[in-house]
């Protein structure tokens, strides 16, 4: 029976290996692991982290990736109370209407609406961007592959000139993690490109972390809750069944 | 037939009516079970809870979800974040129908291992293939309506294989799309056939349950039971053994749930379904990998979707292809073997169905495919001929005492009031 055990462990192992090589990508790097404070059973957001990343979500990505997903309200998620909330908000103009005359209009947004994408449609969108379509980045880091990691290696994995004998496209720029090395979206991180407004240094790893973080809570904004509430059913379950393992054991010792 | 709760009027009344009260004794409290059922035997009952799980779970998401290609994605992302615990129904539901897999496999290779299939059990058998036939359908259905880009291209793959049947092929796919491709009046439709075949399995499940009811639980040792002694009341000594197993059970769903909610499912179904871009890898959930491989290893569509299908559709045979007169894979020593081996090969098969079609894959992927037929075609009708099986034990209740160490070898059998006690009734 052992023998079997350890042959049924050993065939789970290949198929695991199996599946996991499956899904390396051709010609790009595979990201390497990075740091993460959210990540690990009890791991939680880091809100510093969190408000630094929006601020370069704000003033970097938003100008050409929308975030669908997202509401001002939910900002509360993330540190913010309901009198800056309604400041980020009265920063947006978002299109209303229609109003008595038929006629749609702008407006302040407030904290119900969702954040406003940078073009009408994907056509827009393509057209000043080289062809290239900017994704939302509401759940990106659900959405790639070892996300999270996948994005910090993307954001500072450009590099200016690429290796000689690479045939690098018009309007194109070279990445280490892309997948066929060439990307549309030009290296849009760098160091001092947002000026912290807690006066953290913002070197490139530092903006691209920030990011990362901010964007791995718009995909998962339920994280920090789903694995508090783990914890507690784990225990419930593991507390039960251990009493109920000792009752069956003393039901069926009446038989013998 | 009295309870403890015919003491009541009430009780008594509505029992002279409709027997509930006596019913509910009949199969879930004084049901004689054999005495040596292990813990594999948990698997069906288990798998029953999963039905449930995947029922409640299922008819909250409906509550919130829009089956329309312009909303169904937007829709999914409402119940993540706007829906109360929404994001854990959702986990729920979709790690819980990898679990219910995980369970009716194990249940499905119990049955293989302890012969359960054999006389007088072939329709009970009969039965439970359907389940799993009425599984993978609900569960592919399930799996297109977040409308995320697997969704979308598994979903045109899989329909496709309809148009391998000669002649109305390609007209049968474009009834079953409702148009030239899969599109919205697809997903319609899959949103509703995924609601009506739970149902379905629940029919299919009581008649599951029925016959086994009428010819009793098979047990490891695979013989007959012959006398009372051989057996226990079902309550408390399995209500109770199984509560052990749906704990261990919902540990290892709630790990998934709320520590790993995407581990087993695809990053790209996070991206909106788009009919203009194909993903490079369409692979299909895990449970349906080794059928993948069956798939892809016959080199012609029609005869690849032949293959498939009867990768399932031979357990139907299975009954007969094994004609050894032995039960349990105790007492069969060859029989044994090859079951460890067919467990391999399932395995390898999945293994395969995970990587791309290429290379040494294929010839794997067809070694196994062939060995996969083989197992039934050939090694069991011949294992059922030329194998010495080991003696049978003479009744359970002997065998059972004899490995306690025969304490008691009078092997009295329980008195009937613990069947009743009141931890059981309920």
């Amino acid at each position: 029976m052992r023998t079997q055990l350890f042959a049924i462990a050993a065939i789970l192992g290949l198929v695991f290996a199996g599946i996991g090589s499956a899904f390396a990508s051709g010609g790009a790097k595979e990201a390497p692991d990075h740091e993460w404070q959210h990540t690990g059973v009890f791991g939680t957001f880091d809100r510093g982290e969190l408000q630094r990343g929006f601020q370069v979500f704000q003033e970097v990505c938003a100008s050409c990736h929308s975030l669908d997903f997202i509401a001002f309200r939910n900002l509360v998620d993330i540190g913010f109370d309901a009198e800056q909330i309604k400041a980020i908000a009265a920063e947006y103009e978002v299109e209303d209407g229609p109003d008595d005359e038929g006629e749609m209009f702008m407006r302040t947004a407030k904290a119900s609406d969702y954040f406003p994408a940078p073009f009408a449609n994907p056509q827009a969108a393509r057209a000043s961007n080289g062809g290239a379509f900017p994704p939302d980045l509401s759940v990106i880091i659900k959405a790639r592959d070892n996300g999270l990691n996948y994005l910090y290696a993307l954001l500072t994995g450009y590099e200016e000139e690429p290796p000689e004998h690479f045939e690098l496209a018009e309007g194109m720029s070279f990445n280490h993690y892309f997948a066929g090395n060439q990307i549309a979206m030009p290296e849009p991180l760098y160091e001092e490109a947002v000026e912290y407004a807690d006066g953290t240094e913002p070197t490139l790893e530092q903006l691209a972390h920030d990011v990362s973080v901010f964007l791995a809570w718009t995909a998962e904004p339920e994280l920090e809750i789903r694995k508090k509430t783990g914890l507690k059913v784990l225990i419930f379950i593991a507390i039960f069944t251990a009493l109920i393992y000792i009752i069956k054991r003393r039901v069926w010792a009446k038989l013998h | 037939m009295t309870t403890p709760l015919h003491r009541y009027r009430i009780v008594q009344w509505i029992d002279y009516r409709l027997p509930i009260f006596s019913w509910t004794n009949e199969h879930l409290v004084e049901y004689p079970a054999p005495r040596n059922l292990n813990y594999w035997w948990n698997f069906g009952s288990l798998a029953g809870i999963m039905l449930v799980v995947q029922i409640i779970t299922g008819v909250i998401l409906a509550m919130h979800y829009t089956p329309h290609v312009d909303y169904a994605f937007n829709s999914t992302e409402h119940i993540m974040r706007d829906v109360e615990w929404g994001w854990m129904m959702r986990y729920l539901h979709a790690n819980g129908a990898s679990m219910f897999f995980v369970v009716v496999y194990i249940h499905i290779f119990r049955g293989f291992y302890y012969g359960s299939y054999k006389s007088p059990r072939e329709i009970l058998w009969w039965m439970g293939v359907l389940i799993l036939f009425l599984m993978m359908g609900a569960s592919f259905l399930g799996y297109v309506l977040p409308w995320g880009q697997m969704s979308f291209w598994a979903a045109t793959v899989i329909t496709n294989l309809i148009s391998a049947i000669p002649w109305i092929g390609e007209t049968l796919v474009q009834w079953l799309w409702g148009g030239f491709s899969v599109d919205n009046p697809t997903l319609n439709r899959f949103f509703s056939l995924h609601y009506l075949l739970p149902f379905l399995l629940c029919g299919v499940v009581f008649i599951h349950l029925w016959a086994l009811h009428h010819r009793k639980s098979n047990n490891p040792l695979g013989i007959d039971v012959k006398s009372p002694k051989d057996t226990i009341p079902f309550s408390p000594y399995y209500t109770v053994k199984d509560m052990v197993g749906l704990g261990v059970m919902f540990f290892v769903l709630a790990i998934f749930v709320f520590y790993l909610p995407n581990f087993l499912g695809e990053s790209i179904n996070y991206i909106k379904a788009d009919p203009l871009v194909t993903p490079p890898h369409i692979v299909p959930e895990w449970y349906f990998l080794p059928y993948y491989a069956i798939l892809r290893a016959v080199p012609d569509k029609l005869g690849g979707v032949i293959a498939m299908v009867a990768s399932i559709a031979i357990l139907f045979a299975l009954p007969w292809l094994d004609t050894g007169k032995v039960r349990s894979a105790r007492f069969r020593p060859i029989y044994k073997q090859f079951f460890w081996i067919f467990l391999a090969d399932c395995f390898v098969l999945g293994w395969v169905g995970a990587n791309p079609p290429e290379g040494s894959f294929i010839l794997i992927g067809r070694i196994c495919t062939i060995y996969y037929f083989a197992h039934f075609l050939i090694i069991l009708p011949l294992i059922g001929k030329f194998e010495r099986t080991k003696p049978l034990p003479e009744s359970i209740h002997q065998a059972v005492l004899a490995k306690k160490g025969g304490a008691d070898a009078s092997g009295a059998p329980p008195d009937s009031s613990a069947g009743s006690s009141p931890g059981g009734a309920q």
